[in-house]
Parts: C-alpha cells; sequence; structure tokens
C-alpha cells in the first residue's frame, strides 16, 4: 500500500490516460457502432454485408493482435499515428463491432408498427431510423451498452502493449523497477474498479431516467 | 365526386404458398366511403396495406390519385404521405408526446415550421377532443384517446386518403364510439376513407359502399342498403347470418 501511495502521482496519470482512452474510444464506437448497426437493418443488401463483414472479423480478433498489427503494420507502411492514436482506433473499432451487435438488438425491439406509422408518414428510411427507432433502441439497451463500456474500461489495458501509458502500463513500469508485482497490480486493480464500479452505478441511474413509459 | 382516387387493379399478392389477394379490382372515388368486411383471414389488412405499399404487391396495379406507387425510395415516401394510416393497434410513437407524434410528419416530411406545426397539431387535437392531453406520452392515454391521437397525426398530413384497419378492434366497448363519432364527423366532412371494421352502425351511415371479402377476393361491392339487406353472395349471407347474430 505505501508502495501504491507513494506512486500515486503516476497511477493518478496513468488513470488519467485510461479514461481518455476509454471516453474517446467509447464516443467513436458508438457513432460508427449505430452506423454499423443501420447498415444491417438496412433494405440495400450491400450495406448490409459491409455491416455483417465489419462485425464478424473485427469482433472474431483479439483485441492484442488487432492493437498490435494496426500500430507496426500502418508503420510499415509508412503511416505514422502515435501509439495513443493507434489505440483510440483500434480500441473505437472493436469496441463499435459490440455497439452495433447491441444497438441491433435494440432495434429489433422496437415494435414493428412504430416503423410502419413513421413509414405510412413518409418518413425515408433513414428518419424512420433517425426519429423514430434509434430513440427508443437506445433506450432498451443503456444497460447492455454499459456493459460495453465496462469491457472497454479494462479493454483500453491492452494498449499497454504498444506501450502507451495507461494504468496498465504504469503498473508494468512499476514493477519492473520494485520487482513487487502483487502489490503493484493490487494497486492498478483498485484504480480500475474506482473507475468500472462508479460507472456501473451510473448506467444504473441512466437506465432509469430514460425508460420509456408502455 | 365521381374522380377516382385510388384504383387497384387486378392486384395478386402471396406470402410465399399463400395467396392472399387474387385479382382484386377496387375503385375508391374522391369524398367516398369505403367499408371493407370479410370474414378473418380474408386478406382485409393486406389489401389495405397494400394501398401505401407496406406491404409490395406480385402483380396488379394500384394507383392513387393517377400515380402507380412507385417503387420504395423516396417518391414512395412521397406517396405515402398523401395516404393516411390508421392502425388497431395505435402505433402511436413510444417515446413522443402526443402533439410531437402529430407534429413528427409535417416537420420532418412536409418541413412545415415548427410552431405552424404545433399549432395546427393543437386544433387536430382539439378536433378529436384530446387537446388536454397533446404533452402526454401514448402509454398515459387510454386506448381510446390513442386512437384518436393516431387519427390527428394521420390527419396532420393532410392525406388525399385515410386508411383504417380495424381500428376500433382493439378497443373497449366503452371507446369504440369515441373513435366511430371522430371517424363519422370526418366521412360527414367529404374525407376520402377506406375502412376495414366490423362496425355494421359505421357501415350503415357512413360508408358509400361495402366492399366484401373472402379468401382473397372482393366478392361483392355494394351500397351498405343493399348489402346488409340482400347480399347476393351465399358467403357474404353467411357472413352476415354470423356477425349479426352476436
Ligand atoms: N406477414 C405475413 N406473412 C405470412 N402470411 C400472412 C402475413 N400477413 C397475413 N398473412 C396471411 O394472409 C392472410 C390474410 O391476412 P389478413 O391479415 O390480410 O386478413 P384479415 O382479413 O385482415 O383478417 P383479420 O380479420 O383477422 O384481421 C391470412 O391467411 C394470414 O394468415
Ligand atoms: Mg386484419
Amino acid at each position: 500500500m505505501r508502495l501504491v501511495l507513494d506512486n500515486a502521482d503516476l497511477y493518478l496519470a496513468g488513470m488519467a490516460t485510461t479514461v481518455a482512452l476509454t471516453l474517446l474510444s467509447f464516443s467513436a464506437a458508438l457513432v460508427i457502432g449505430t452506423v454499423v448497426a443501420a447498415f444491417r437493418v438496412s433494405p440495400v443488401p450491400p450495406l448490409r454485408t459491409a455491416g455483417t463483414l465489419w462485425v464478424e472479423t473485427v469482433r472474431n480478433t483479439p483485441l492484442t493482435v488487432l492493437m498490435v498489427l494496426f500500430f507496426f503494420g500502418f508503420t510499415k507502411l509508412g503511416i505514422q499515428y502515435s501509439a495513443f492514436t493507434s489505440a483510440v482506433i483500434v480500441l473505437s473499432a472493436y469496441t463499435s463491432t459490440f455497439v452495433a451487435e447491441t444497438v441491433r438488438s435494440g432495434i429489433n425491439s422496437v415494435a414493428k408498427g412504430q416503423a410502419e406509422a413513421a413509414r405510412s408518414l413518409g418518413l425515408t428510411f433513414p428518419q424512420v431510423l433517425v426519429r423514430v427507432i434509434l430513440p427508443q433502441a437506445f433506450r432498451t439497451v443503456v444497460a447492455p451498452l454499459g456493459s460495453v463500456f465496462i469491457a472497454l474500461i479494462k479493454n483500453s489495458s491492452i494498449a499497454s502493449v504498444i506501450s502507451v501509458v495507461d494504468l496498465t502500463e504504469v503498473a508494468d513500469r512499476l514493477n519492473n523497477d520494485t520487482a513487487r508485482p502483487v502489490a503493484v497490480f493490487l494497486g492498478a486493480g483498485m484504480a480500475y474498479l474506482l473507475l468500472t464500479l462508479p460507472s456501473g452505478f451510473l448506467v444504473g441511474v441512466l437506465e432509469r431516467r430514460v425508460a420509456i413509459k408502455r | 365526386m365521381g374522380e377516382p382516387l385510388v384504383v387497384a387493379t387486378q392486384v395478386n399478392k402471396w406470402f410465399g404458398p399463400l395467396h392472399v389477394l387474387k385479382d382484386v379490382d377496387l375503385t375508391v372515388e374522391k369524398g367516398e366511403v369505403v367499408v371493407v368486411l370479410g370474414p378473418s383471414g380474408s386478406g382485409k389488412s393486406t389489401l389495405c396495406r397494400t394501398l401505401n405499399r407496406l406491404e409490395p404487391i406480385d402483380s396488379g396495379t394500384i394507383e392513387i390519385d393517377g400515380v402507380a406507387l412507385p417503387d420504395e425510395g423516396k417518391a414512395l415516401a412521397k406517396l405515402r404521405s398523401d395516404v393516411g394510416m390508421v392502425f388497431q393497434s395505435f402505433n402511436l410513437f413510444a417515446h413522443k408526446t402526443v402533439l410531437q407524434n402529430v407534429t413528427l410528419g409535417p416537420v420532418k416530411v412536409r418541413k412545415v415550421a415548427r410552431q405552424e406545426a404545433r399549432e395546427r397539431g393543437m386544433k387536430l387535437l382539439e378536433r378529436v377532443g384530446i387537446a388536454d392531453k397533446a404533452d402526454r406520452y401514448p402509454a398515459e392515454l387510454s386506448g381510446g384517446q390513442q386512437q384518436r391521437a393516431a387519427i390527428a397525426r394521420a390527419l396532420a398530413m393532410n392525406p388525399k386518403v385515410m386508411l383504417f384497419d380495424e381500428p376500433t378492434s382493439a378497443l373497449d366497448p366503452e371507446m369504440i364510439k369515441e373513435v366511430l363519432d371522430v371517424m363519422l364527423e370526418l366521412a360527414a366532412e367529404g374525407t376520402t376513407m377506406i375502412v376495414v371494421s366490423h362496425e355494421m352502425g359505421f357501415a350503415r351511415s357512413a360508408a358509400r359502399k361495402v366492399a366484401f371479402m373472402d379468401e382473397g377476393r372482393i366478392v361483392e361491392v355494394a351500397s351498405p342498403d343493399r348489402f346488409f339487406e340482400d347480399p347476393q353472395s351465399a358467403r357474404a349471407r353467411d357472413f352476415l347470418a354470423k356477425v349479426l347474430a352476436h
């Protein structure tokens, strides 16, 4: 415990990086995932195929592999992103597939009559989706999206494999210096809990606030 | 009067192997109220839904005000905006207030200014008797109120024709009248209406024509008086005997 407290500044900096990775990636993943979900329910077959391909390939590849491939692969191609930017891109892409599947299940849970009523008013497919279906779909998937968010907080630790100095990387380096893995990683674990537990609580609050009366 | 507004010609529709609409011909003139009757499963809802292409048809043609129903896309959306539809299960947008339900179409499809849409929406809600519910969510309304809101939502588009698919079937008896009253008023004002309904009283007092369907065919089209007093087909006699027995 002393060891952790003595290095509180390092842990805090690592937490800040973890939070930044998570928030940036989640925002992007929400946008990408929603678009992909829209593709997957669209009446246009090529869009549906593209959406399915994206989800199935990205989701079914280990995050570590994606992280390393993207960071070193693009460097090889002469495109250089910083480790942090690379991590955000890869985490966004990876998380977008889970967001897409979650949002799609939300879309499927909206009663068919809602879309029919919207179409009969003369709304176009994108309008039906944006004005009628998605607002209801999101409300029903707040809890599973919350789980995706919490998974992302934890998944962001994979950024350490490309040396982004997040919580995990901080702990890793401290461990290299001190050779006290248990104390060092207990500290990291508690720091992660400080992020994940309140997130879970906030998700619960949000879920109750946006619930649709039926 | 006399000008055809909805013209279905030799319409056929299959659900897989099931032939649900068979060579259906139907003409509805401007200002006319047509009530569609028939036993369960005879294709009434399907016919209603093909008229704004919620269900595509396999052969035949459907014209609304002289324009053939286009394929899915912008043109179809535009045409649908001229065809009001009222569903058995109301289908009000659950996440929007009653007034927002009514203004969505005018604002997003007709590009009416929000304020103007709200004012016209309130007038429509007054007309159907639920102005005091404008800021409530659908789930907070009774079935009869929800259906009146749904009618107001459809009317807000100033449609050329209104389709009703069993608008009172999901309602408790005491709420049926409040919805039928609104519909009778619309009919009296000369709204063109196609109504799938088993409400014989409504058919008698509002319909100019009754179309009787059985097994995917329109078997008989007649004035309500003639249809109820002297149905021509055995099927219709059979149907009326069953319905009127209740
Ligand atoms: N989406 C669908 N897929 C497959 N079959 C369908 C579908 N919708 C309707 N049908 C079938 O088509 C036939 C006609 O159905 P439809 O709903 O038009 O009848 P209806 O006259 O409206 O009956 P009801 O009075 O019970 O509402 C029925 O046999 C029905 O089971
Ligand atoms: Mg029906």
